[in-house]
């Protein structure tokens, strides 16, 4: 990296932001010092509310209505931003520095089009007006790698799918010729694989235009990718800044150790997951001393009673450690997962006969149209899924968005009645089952839900979510002895317990909880019933990385506690390494390929996963290079492409993949069955 | 006994409203997410002030929704069963009897002391045409010419009293907060001796509530009581000896005719809401859960209804009822009766022509909440359909309505006015805003005219749609789940 370090572009002193609430002011960002140069871009890293998409947005001074900027200084060329006058600050935005936002799909105005958007930045900062602007606007869509933009020009925002929104939104930021660009979270809304291409796009357009960039993520392997420099954010401050091989060779302050060890890429399979015990402090409550302290292993007096100061490590590399400075160790490097809980499925069990026996699953929803609502065609959400999972085992779906994985999951449980294919659990046939029929089944069968903040319901209290569940399937009544009220709380109790929460819970209402804490509510509303298999539907993906440590380990110690199988859906590899057994991939309604976990991870065979595992951002620098880029984006399941369904985007495609859908083969080695569905491997696999 | 209770079905209704309101009050005591928004609302102080108005507006029409009957004193000699007048009087009217029997001959304006129009008069000096002395309104007056003295007077008396009045309001409310807030006060002994020991005097909470730190906008409630002592006290005061608002055609005091429409209005607007909501969430609830042909069949029920121009459908339906009252004289035992079910039948007609955009709104919610995570892991654990809508759904509904209800009031009020105005209101010789407006036609149409009828409705309906306004939209406020 050969960046002069003269004047910096940005350069933030000591800026501290606070929101108002009632009368009081909250300290949100406090004493924020951070320098972007020409060329240069710096992540800020941290979890959610630690005040970084605060500290952007007050950059531009585009704060909600709340927020106060309430001292330091932010220089942007020379200029102190904080001092301008509102009328100039409006050439700085968009000219200066521009913005991009997480969520594509709102941050584009649904009702003009995309030629029209793209014009208003332009008649405001170049000026530009008619058909100059026209043809700047078509340089701009073809800079940010938009196939036919002139056509492109006049299309509306819900004709373009995510990844291109997200390619107009910079194509809009590049309008202005800015040279810093701030990037809120860019890719966080995006699936791996436009990821990949976004952030490509994202570091060529910087090295193209020797933009500064300031990027903010919660993601380490993004930050592995793109940061020349990396800032670690805690509770509103900034607790380490170093360079990129310094922060990912030897990161110093035992918040950003932490982070590192919990991520599930990281550790063995078997391993507990290493977690950051309780959360990050609220505002009202901000400790006087080192903000992390109540949760480091290695805090003593010190860290409580007073904040630290900078300590510099050379190189670019400082921290604000207390441990540190004073040279007491906490070793450098990556703190490694402790001892092994007993690998993987147990052997007894492996021979068992299947608990969930999925075959040819179909789930098509009909298209309707016109004025008698015919149908018109149908979206094949789910095209033919077979899946086995034995008891206590642990099958990860994975797939990215839109892949109909979810459907599966609801599917198998009966909440989304199936179009065809049988559904066994236990050897019985769920689809078709009468409500009646299926109720003494649904205390087996259970599921924990993505959102913890959708999966509770904000009207009830802690007991009466979990027992709800219990008394629908009569879990009280079949007992007899636990009818009693007394028996209740003790069970409610028990249960909140076993996934890590205090018995007082039970009377508080869910919005006095954490997301992690909402995800164990879920969880033991499903463990209320004893099932034995409970889907996942993405348990951990809107939780931050600490607080999904704590989720995994959780699961995986039920799993060996009390042999739950698992089916997992889920988009993140990581997660799938850490906690599966066996993976099947999924794509436009059909599984592409399955296998035992190592197998398919280690030696993927379907061009689809090995693209979908090379653009999986790795939290390490050295790996990055070897990434397949896919072209285009999933196709519509209403309309897939005739043959194999991942022809048009696979670098491998032959002729024969245009006209036939490949049959499974099976690839593996030994007694394990790894099947695949492609063309490449007729020859090497067993036709099934 | 020399009267007989009377229950009209209205009285009924508005009592059962009543119970329903303490029911639900009692119920959010115990829903935290309820309590939260109460007390949001509570710390509101414009809210508080509507609701001390509305309070007012609501004492008033309680009162005049308990009926009775008068034993009509029997014959000399006869010592037959009791025989009971056939007018139907209210507790209201009992207070109120001095207006209500102070009938003059026909129009004369505020704190007149002679009628409007002029007669033929037999005097000493020969036959004149003057204005007449009124029977009641100033006739205490020797002398017209103190008229404007004794009014000031008299009304400076009543600012006084209401001063008073609101002093003690003030200082009593202080002791109770204060006592409110000590924690080791547990019974009237308590109270009694910490009084003696001069522990709560109320000065540091009257401070507390004139700078609004108490939990409830005491400050709002004050302001607005003052307000409307300061009106109504003198008012009162003075409408012993004077017509205050002036007499209507036949003489009848407006000010008691007022008071009359009050009941009238909450009528029209509580008992009418009590009619939607029903059907409004049972629809709304079941054609959003269920989706499929239930939607289907509610959807068509309400794009037909709504896309009947809706005063057509109620004129309709009004002038049916009417034929139908007209035709069954046997039914009713007083005329009262017969007025009580056509403002009934009116709240009915209103209420189902009604529905429809409540209905569009809860259909669209449970659209919403239907697909969330909460709902879709009940059905996982077989929980019956019934319970999700009841434990899941209905809860997280409660908002809505209570914004829908307490808004849509005011609208009801008003359409009250315009359909009596337009003559298929309420029967004609039921007092109501809206038939004081529609006689107000003719009355601004002579010359000189008449204006005290109608500025009085008017400000009086104005008064009452404003402050449910305003609650209405502090309401909304305290009740939006994403205002926090």
């Amino acid at each position: 990296m050969s960046f002069k370090m003269n004047i910096p572009l940005l350069s933030v002193r000591n800026l501290r932001i606070g929101f108002t609430a009632g009368r009081r002011v909250l300290t949100a960002v406090d004493g924020v010092s951070l320098d972007v140069a020409a060329g240069e871009t710096l992540v800020l890293l941290g979890e959610s509310g630690c005040g970084k998409s605060v500290t952007a947005l007050s950059l531009l001074r585009l704060l909600p209505a709340a927020g106060r900027v309430l001292g330091g200084e932010v220089r942007f060329e020379g200029s102190d931003l904080m001092a301008l006058a509102e009328a100039d600050m409006r050439t700085v935005r968009g000219g200066g520095m521009a913005m991009i936002f997480q969520e594509p799909a709102t941050s584009l105005n649904p009702v003009l089009t995309v030629g029209r958007q793209i014009g208003e930045v332009l008649e405001k900062h170049p000026g530009l007006q008619g058909s100059v602007a026209t043809g700047r606007a078509v340089e701009l869509l073809k800079a940010v790698g938009i196939a036919d933009p002139e056509r492109r020009l006049s299309e509306y925002p819900f004709q373009l799918s995510g990844g291109m929104k997200q390619r107009v939104m910079v194509a809009m930021a590049l309008a202005g010729d800015p040279r810093l660009l701030i990037a809120d979270e860019p890719t966080t809304a995006l699936d791996v694989t436009i990821q990949a291409q976004i952030l490509d796009l994202l570091r060529r357009l910087q090295t193209e235009r020797g933009m500064g960039m300031l990027l903010i993520t919660h993601d380490l392997g993004v930050v592995a990718r793109m940061a020349h420099r990396v800032g670690v954010m805690y509770a509103g401050e900034i607790v380490e800044e170093a360079p990129g091989e310094a922060f990912f060779g030897a990161p110093r302050h035992p918040y950003t150790q932490k982070l590192f060890a919990a991520l599930p890429d990281m550790a063995d399979r078997g391993a507990w997951l290493e977690t950051i015990a309780g959360q990050v402090p609220p505002l009202t409550a901000m400790p006087t001393g080192c903000r992390f302290a109540g949760r480091c292993p290695f805090a003593w007096e010190r860290c409580r009673d007073e904040s630290p100061v900078w300590t510099d490590l050379g190189g670019g590399h400082r921290v604000r450690c207390h441990g540190v400075a004073e040279g007491r160790g906490h070793p450098a490097g990556k703190a490694s997962g402790q001892a092994e809980p007993g690998s993987g499925l147990r052997q007894d069990d492996a021979n068992t006969k299947n608990l969930l026996e999925v075959d040819s699953l179909c789930v098509h929803f009909p298209i309707r149209r016109g004025v008698l609502q015919r149908v018109v065609g149908h979206v094949k959400a789910v095209d033919g899924v077979s899946l086995e999972l034995k008891r206590g085992g642990t099958l990860a779906l994975v797939g990215e968005s839109g892949c109909g994985k979810t459907t599966v999951g609801k599917a198998i449980l009966q909440l989304i009645p199936s179009t065809g294919g049988q559904v066994r659990f236990d050897g019985k046939d769920l689809t078709g089952l009468s409500r009646k029929a299926l109720r003494p089944l649904r205390r087996r069968l259970q599921m924990i839900f993505q959102d913890p903040f959708a999966s509770l319901n904000p009207r009830m209290s802690v007991g009466e979510i979990i027992t709800e569940g219990m008394d629908a399937v009569g879990a009280f009544g079949a007992i007899g002895a636990l009818a009693d009220s007394s028996d209740r709380v003790a069970a409610v109790a028990a249960l909140l317990r076993q996934v890590g929460l205090d018995r007082q819970a039970a009377e508080r209402y869910p919005h006095e909880f954490s997301g992690g804490q909402r995800q164990r509510i879920a969880i033991a509303r499903a463990l209320a019933v004893q099932p034995e298999l409970v889907v996942c539907d993405e348990p951990t993906s809107a939780l931050d990385v600490s607080v999904q440590a704590q989720i995994l380990n959780l699961l995986k110690q039920l799993q060996d506690e009390l042999g739950l199988a698992y089916l997992f859906i889920t988009h993140n590899f990581a997660v799938v390494k850490y906690l599966a057994h066996e993976v099947a991939v999924m794509y436009l309604g059909r599984i592409v390929e399955r296998g035992p976990v190592d197998a398919v991870l280690r030696s993927p065979k379907h061009p689809y996963t090995e693209a979908l595992l090379s653009a999986v951002p790795s939290p390490r620098l050295e790996k990055n290079d070897t990434v397949i880029r896919l072209a285009g984006e999933t196709p519509s399941p209403a309309r897939p492409p005739s043959g194999c369904h991942f022809h048009p985007r696979c670098p491998r495609a032959v002729e024969c993949c245009r006209v036939d859908y490949p049959e499974a083969f099976d690839v593996g080695e030994e007694n394990a069955a790894h099947v695949v569905r492609c063309h490449l491997h007729a020859s090497s696999g067993a036709s099934l | 006994m020399s009267f007989l209770p009377v229950m009209l079905w209205s009285d009924a209704l508005i009592w059962l409203l009543v119970l329903v309101a303490l029911g639900l009050g009692w119920f959010s005591r115990r829903s935290p997410s309820l309590c939260r928004s109460w007390g949001r609302l509570g710390k509101n102080a414009v809210a508080m002030g509507a609701a001390t108005v509305l309070c007012a507006f609501l004492l008033v029409g309680l009162l005049d929704s308990l009926h009775y009957r008068l034993r009509l004193p029997s014959a000399p000699g006869q010592q037959a069963e009791a025989i009971y007048s056939v007018e139907v009087l209210s507790v209201l009217d009992y207070l109120l009897k001095d207006l209500r029997d102070g009938h003059e001959k026909t129009y004369s304006a505020p704190f007149a002391s002679r009628l409007y129009a002029k007669e033929t008069l037999e005097t000493p000096e020969g036959t004149v045409r003057d204005f007449p002395r009124l029977k009641y309104g100033g006739a205490h007056l020797k002398d017209e010419s103190a008229l404007m003295g004794d009014v000031m007077k008299r009304g400076l008396y009543g600012v006084f009293d209401a001063l008073l009045v609101w002093m003690h309001a003030f200082i009593f409310l202080g002791i109770g907060v204060g006592i409110n807030q000590r924690k080791n006060i547990h019974s009237l002994m308590d109270v009694w001796s910490s009084i003696k020991r001069k522990e709560i005097l109320g000065r540091e909470s009257r401070r507390a509530i004139l700078r609004g730190e108490t939990a409830i906008a005491w400050r709002g409630v004050l302001l607005a009581l003052g307000g409307l002592l300061i009106v109504f006290l003198p008012l009162a005061l003075l409408s012993g000896d004077y017509h205050v608002f002036g007499t209507d055609k036949v003489g009848q005091d407006v000010f008691y005719q007022i008071l009359k429409s009050v009941r009238t209005a909450l009528v029209i607007g509580l008992v009418t809401t009590l009619v939607t909501l029903p059907v409004a969430i049972s629809l709304g609830i079941l054609a959003g859960y269920f989706r499929g042909w239930v939607d289907d069949a509610i959807q068509y029920l309400y794009t037909t209804l709504s896309s009947i121009p809706g005063v057509l459908l109620i004129a309709a339906s009004v002038l049916m009822m009417q034929v139908i009252i007209d035709t069954h004289p046997q039914w009713f035992s007083s005329a009262a009766e017969r007025a009580d079910l056509r403002l009934l039948a009116l709240c009915f007609i209103l209420g189902l022509t009604g529905w429809p955009s409540l209905c569009r709104l809860l259909r669209g919610e449970t659209l919403k909440l239907r697909e969330l995570e909460y709902i879709q892991a009940a059905q996982a654990f077989g929980v019956a359909d019934l319970a999700i809508l009841r434990r899941h759904i209905l809860p997280n509904l409660m908002h809505i309505v209570i914004i829908a209800l307490v808004m849509d009031f005011s609208g009801l009020v008003l359409a009250e006015a315009v359909l009596s105005y337009v003559g298929i209101g309420v029967d004609p010789t039921m007092i109501s805003f809206g038939t004081m407006i529609n006689s107000a036609r003719m009355e601004l149409s002579r010359e000189p005219a008449v204006w005290w009828s109608l500025v009085s409705a008017f400000i009086f309906m104005f008064t009452l749609v404003l402050a449910a306004n305003l609650l209405a939209d502090a309401v909304r406020d305290a009740f939006d789940p994403r205002m926090g």
